[in-house]
């Protein structure tokens, strides 16, 4: 018995040193920019960031690069990519659920080749679609005088529509598992198709729209290409920032390495904050 | 002053946008529910589905699927889009033995971006499922982490390992000075051709962004797999290693092949890191990549049009495959 038990303690051991070795090697790269971002500026040109770690004593730290970065705008990007984020991942959840409740429970001719379809174009690339609609935006601006290219309500539609195919999916598999028999009582006791929707289903189906809301609030605020064609330079986003930082060489790494912690905050809190859900989020969506 | 108080505008703009929109998306359907009431019975039966419907199939189809059309329709229309041209974009592409090179990258990236993060997934979930439920949740979230950032933000984080200053500059380059800690020399490593030695620098951001993906994905398919069968496998001698390969990972096969799907579409469309790193210089570019190039430096619709039609083309099996997945996925339940 002891033997077995060494064993076991034996492998646990050997476990957590090859998976602490890989926690390591995979948090070194992130580490390395955050050091360099709070270290003095001539420090981190003369010297590697892990001699920062192996003597943090005999260092200067100094928030200088992040003053630089905030200077040069970054926190003024972080306001737009909230104010483009929470749109965009509020409204692709109401029509995704509206949807999705139309797929689950009620009946309709040709459901599964729409439902099929739907599946199809959750694969289908972004760029696929990004100059027919920008050039459509552009006529409208022409014709009707709508300015939505260089708004922010030009990513909220396009980032909604992209998002509908997944949402719907996500909404859908959730709301399958939902007691049919708590919505036929309904039924019987005179409610709506719409009166259920909005007091039965929405509120039970709140654990997937959670999870769903918040890979797709990090799909957003991650989104380069979106926030570059359809809302530009005018109200840059971080990632449009970060770029434009990182193609300063001049400057050195260290407004860079300040600028991409700015943009990882967000990101990071979300993420360690409700990361059960993100997880589920994953699960249930892994097609995107 | 001018900037804040620019920032301050818009945070009232989009404050009074989610206030107006989520009004309005509910007004909408509201009104559907509305007119479809008015309606004799037998019309509201056929039109019930319709007015939930409705507003998701015209965001659909106005932003998703006639764009996609227009684009293939473009593909055959010159560099404005004005006269059409046949195929000659087209045989202007397969003629360049630039493009050429570019399939062949993404052929790369396929080949072994989605087998290696499956691969890594598979490791992280088996050795994290071995030590513990304390230190299992503290190192899965280190590794799941990056999965939260962005492309352009990995594109930093790994450009400044990757590093290589001006010759007689100290190496603050984490791999540079890795290579010469172990007596190599230190190089320019994401201008290096050879062997696409740099594209492979590239897929080692991208794996690195995903494997956490994986490991969440296996370690929830291994931890579901019966004890018992494993037990079984001790009983009869088999070790660590044969129980692994032969009794889990055959009883995650689906696991794994959605992780690798997803994976290969992922890849498949891979943009950001390249643009963020080499901007497709030194042989790295990619179809997502020279789409972008062709569009926004050189402005020829047709031709990137052409690239875009190529990528649906090569994705358009796994579209099959993904309903596939989906219907058998409700056939489970």
């Amino acid at each position: 018995m002891n033997v077995v038990l060494n064993k076991l303690r034996n492998a646990r051991l050997g476990s957590t040193f090859i998976l602490l070795f890989l926690v390591v090697v995979w948090s070194a790269p992130t580490l390395g920019l955050l050091i360099t971002a709070l270290r003095d500026r001539d420090e981190a040109a003369a010297s590697g960031w892990w001699t920062a770690v192996a003597d943090p004593f005999n260092q200067i730290w100094s928030s200088a690069s992040f003053d630089k970065a905030i200077e040069g705008g970054m926190l003024t990007s972080l306001l737009n990519t909230l104010v483009i984020s929470i749109p965009a991942t509020i409204l692709p959840i109401i029509i995704a659920a509206n949807a999705a409740y139309a797929f689950t429970f009620i009946e309709f001719k040709g459901r599964e080749v729409l439902f099929a379809s739907l599946v199809a174009l959750m694969v289908l690339p972004l760029q696929s679609a990004l100059i027919p609609v920008l050039k459509a935006m552009v006529w409208l601006k022409k014709t009707f005088g709508i300015e939505l290219v260089g708004n922010f309500a030009s990513a909220w539609i396009v980032h909604a529509a992209f998002a509908l195919p997944l949402a719907i999916y996500i909404l859908r598999n959730f709301m399958m598992t939902l007691p049919v028999s708590l919505i036929e009582a309904a039924r019987i006791d005179g409610a709506s198709y719409y009166q259920i929707f909005w007091k039965l289903v929405l509120p039970m189906s709140i654990p997937s729209i959670a999870s769903f809301a918040i890979f797709q609030f990090l799909w957003v605020w991650n989104d380069y290409l979106i926030a570059f064609v359809f809302v530009g330079e005018q109200k840059s986003v971080m990632t449009y920032k970060l770029l434009r930082l990182l193609g300063q060489y001049g400057d050195g790494w260290q407004t860079v390495a300040a600028g991409s912690f700015i943009a990882l905050i967000v990101p990071l809190i979300v993420f360690f904050a409700l990361q059960r859900f993100f997880v589920r989020g994953l699960t249930a969506g892994a097609v995107k | 002053m001018g900037r804040s108080e620019f920032a301050f505008g818009d945070i009232f703009v989009g404050i009074a946008a989610i206030i107006i929109g989520a009004v309005a998306s509910w007004g909408i359907y509201w009104l559907l529910n509305f007119l479809v009431t008015r309606l004799p019975a037998k019309w509201q039966e056929k039109l019930r589905a319709v007015s939930f419907l409705l507003p998701a199939a015209v965001l659909l189809i106005l932003i998703s699927v006639l764009p996609l059309l227009q684009t293939i329709a473009w593909s055959f229309f010159d560099k404005k889009a004005k006269n059409f041209i046949g195929f000659e974009n087209y045989t202007t592409l397969f003629t360049d033995p630039r493009f050429l090179q570019i399939l062949f990258n993404n052929f790369l990236w396929v080949a072994f971006v989605p087998a290696i993060t499956v691969g890594f997934g598979l490791v992280f979930a088996n050795l994290s499922n071995n030590v513990g439920p304390k230190r299992e949740k503290v190192m899965k979230s280190l590794i799941f982490m990056p999965m939260s950032i962005s492309f352009v933000a990995a594109g930093t984080i790994w450009g400044y390992a990757y590093d290589y200053p001006a010759p007689g500059r100290p190496k603050t380059g984490l791999v540079n000075a890795i290579i010469e800690l172990f007596g190599g020399t230190a190089q320019p490593l994401l201008t290096i051709e050879e062997g696409h030695l740099n594209s492979f620098l590239l897929m080692i951001v991208v794996i690195w962004l995903n494997a956490g993906f994986s490991m969440v994905m296996l370690s929830a398919a291994i931890k579901a797999v019966p004890e018992e069968t494993i037990e079984a496998a001790r009983i009869d001698g088999a070790g660590p290693l044969k129980i692994f390969l032969r009794v889990i990972v055959p009883q995650v096969r689906g696991t794994i092949m959605a992780v690798f799907i997803t994976t290969v579409i992922g890849v498949m469309k891979i943009f950001d890191v390249i643009l963020a790193m080499t901007g497709g210089n030194f042989n790295t570019s990619v179809l997502g990549y020279e789409y972008y190039r062709l569009f926004f430096v050189e402005s020829n619709v047709g031709g990137s049009a052409a690239v875009v039609t190529i990528l649906c083309i090569i994705i358009a099996p796994l579209m099959w495959l993904q309903i596939r997945t989906a219907r058998h996925q409700e056939e489970i339940r």
